[in-house]
């Protein structure tokens, strides 16, 4: 066993301990990427030069016993965060070539706390999309499968860490994009509460709904992970002044007596693939075998979420993707001689398809005499739904669901078809809609050997409560040890 | 409800882009589909429901209006496709 397969945590006792260097950790990671990389596909940038500089810094604080738990530590990053002086792409033509002048605030949290940036990660072009198909410059594959998706849109950074290539990476979540694809390449992904994590930095899509968060190989590394992330951020307006509990401290001790909500509304959803379903139950099995208990809850208002998101998310992004107009850095196409013809250049030449249909979906739903009836009645829903999981979480603990209702499709599946990629993302966009905190568990596989997610919900700031269950659920299967063959 | 070409290439022009003649009947396709879908909203009975524009409630947040260290103009204008003395250059306005 290489030492690319570590997890954070066991990696960051040897680096204390002396048993191995951050350099020698890191350099087996990058020889795990120059392996591996090729069949993957998982980065659209890499920095070995960069990386090693960073490690022997670590080594350097190591030695000066000033270490933390992320120091010296190989992660990967989604190339949705800007990093100074490190390409910033967004897996879009419009950001080709930008190199941004300031770091996301996570990115100067993991690099304060001494973590080492391999690379920046491959992505659904501005985080639309669900399968990583969308990035502009290529897609990503799914380590246990090649011929199938990782998931998306954190999809590189999931295959990432699914593949060893890292020991944990950061992704965003705006309607699923960290606990989808976590689920689909069996790996942990956390998308903490709205306003948890700073969002200064961070590419905006859907800034109402967008969420910063970890993917990891455990449920310990993701507490880890989010420990170094979370916290206030007077830079981000909409970044909650509530103080950060030790994550790590709620893993051990019993789960007996939690309650777990199992929504009668997930568990009615057609489409469900029987093995995900199948799966989610005997997880659900294991954790009542642990002493928790079971209460069915309801959410009446679940069944307009994906409506209502689909309206929210891109109007959102239709006014915040109106920055990338050719002027300040980016894409600029100057053939035409006016103003207007350099917007309308260059966006048309920077976008993708996917973007530009949400563009267009989110423009049409805020134009003049159509904004009251799309937005405004989305927003009304919205406000329902979050009512509806309030209810529900006076009921129980956290809400159990599958991620996603069946496991990673075959590359190409859902390209061309918008409308059912986007119902795909039932059990997950509801979260984004109220706010909430979810996490993806490996909790299974299916026939294919394709991996399933169990998702855990929790109110807000329920942070310690959705990390004790899903722990709790790994200790008690094997589904987290298990990686690809590649 | 079904968008028309010519509702398309206008919303188009409001997100400034310029659709492809191909592109223009498969977004219209694509839009009216989404749409369609949408509509299940109306259903809903929202009277006198205040609209959510964040899950968290959040208030405006002060500081002081005090002089603090920012980008440089340099590097602010280091990514641009043209520039001058420290100007970004776009084409003739007035």
């Amino acid at each position: 066993m290489g030492l690319h397969t570590l997890t954070i945590a066991r990696a960051a006792q040897m680096l204390k301990s002396g048993q191995i260097t951050s350099v020698e950790l890191t350099k087996a990671v990058l020889e795990r990427i120059e392996a591996v990389e090729g069949r993957v596909k998982a980065f659209i940038t890499t920095c070995p030069e960069k990386a090693l500089k960073m490690a022997h810094e670590a080594d350097r604080k190591i030695a000066n016993g000033d270490s933390g738990p992320l120091t010296g530590i190989p992660l990967a990053v989604k190339d949705l965060f800007c990093t100074r002086d490190l390409p910033t792409t967004c897996s879009s033509r419009i950001l080709e070539g930008f190199v941004p002048p300031y770091d996301a605030l996570v990115v100067e949290k993991i690099v304060e706390a001494g973590a080492v940036i391999v690379g920046k990660t491959n992505m659904d072009e501005f985080a639309m999309g669900s399968t990583t198909e969308h990035s502009a410059f290529f897609p990503t594959k799914n380590p246990w499968d090649l011929s199938r998706v990782p998931g998306g849109s954190s999809g590189g950074s999931a295959a990432a860490v699914a593949a060893d290539m890292c020991l944990g990476a950061l992704g965003t979540d705006t309607g699923g994009s960290i606990r989808q694809p976590a689920s689909h390449c069996s790996v942990v992904g956390l998308k903490p509460t709205y306003g948890r994590v700073s969002r200064y930095g961070m590419v905006a899509f859907a800034s109402s709904l967008d969420q910063a968060g970890p993917l990891t190989k455990t449920v310990e590394d993701a507490a880890i992970l989010l420990q170094a992330i979370a916290g206030h951020d007077k830079r981000d307006s909409t970044c909650i002044n509530e103080p950060v509990p030790d994550y790590t401290a709620f893993l051990a001790g019993d789960i007996k007596g939690l309650k777990i909500g199992l929504p009668k509304e997930f568990f009615d959803i057609e489409g469900v693939d029987p093995e995900v379903a199948m799966a989610v139950e005997k997880a659900i099995e294991t954790i009542k075998s642990l002493g928790a208990k079971t209460v069915e809850v309801e959410l009446p208002r679940l069944r307009h979420a994906i409506a209502a998101y689909y309206i929210i998310a891109p109007a959102e992004a239709s006014s915040n993707l109106a920055r990338y107009d050719g002027v300040r850095y980016g894409l600029s196409s100057r053939e035409g001689s006016s103003l207007l013809e350099l917007f309308c250049n260059s966006r048309s030449a920077g976008f993708g398809p996917e973007v530009q249909r949400r563009i267009l979906i989110g423009t049409y739903a805020l134009s003049a005499g159509y904004y009251e009836a799309y937005f405004g009645k989305a927003g009304q829903v919205r406000t329902l739904l979050v009512e509806d999981f309030a209810n529900a979480f006076s009921k129980c603990d956290v809400l159990a669901s599958p991620v996603a209702p069946t496991p990673a499709f075959a590359l190409n599946e859902k390209v061309d078809n918008p409308l059912t990629m986007y119902l795909a993302d039932i059990f997950t966009i509801a979260a984004n809609l109220a706010g909430i905190c979810g996490i993806s568990v490996p909790c299974g596989f299916g026939k294919g050997g394709l991996p399933i997610g169990l998702q855990i919900m929790g109110g807000h700031f329920a942070e310690p409560s959705i990390l004790k269950v899903a722990h709790a659920f790994e200790q008690n299967s094997d589904f987290s040890g298990r990686r690809p063959k590649l | 409800m079904k968008i028309s070409k010519q509702e398309i290439e206008n919303v188009a022009r409001l997100a400034r882009l310029n659709l492809a003649e191909q592109d223009g009947e498969k977004f219209a396709r694509q839009l009216s589909e989404v749409l369609d879908y949408v509509d299940i909203l109306s259903s809903v009975d929202t009277k006198g429901v205040e609209p959510t524009s964040h899950a968290i409630p959040v208030c405006n947040v002060f500081r002081e209006d005090m002089v603090q260290p920012s980008l440089l103009p340099e590097e602010a204008v280091k990514a641009a496709p043209e520039k001058e003395d420290n100007q970004f250059i776009v084409p003739k306005v007035i």
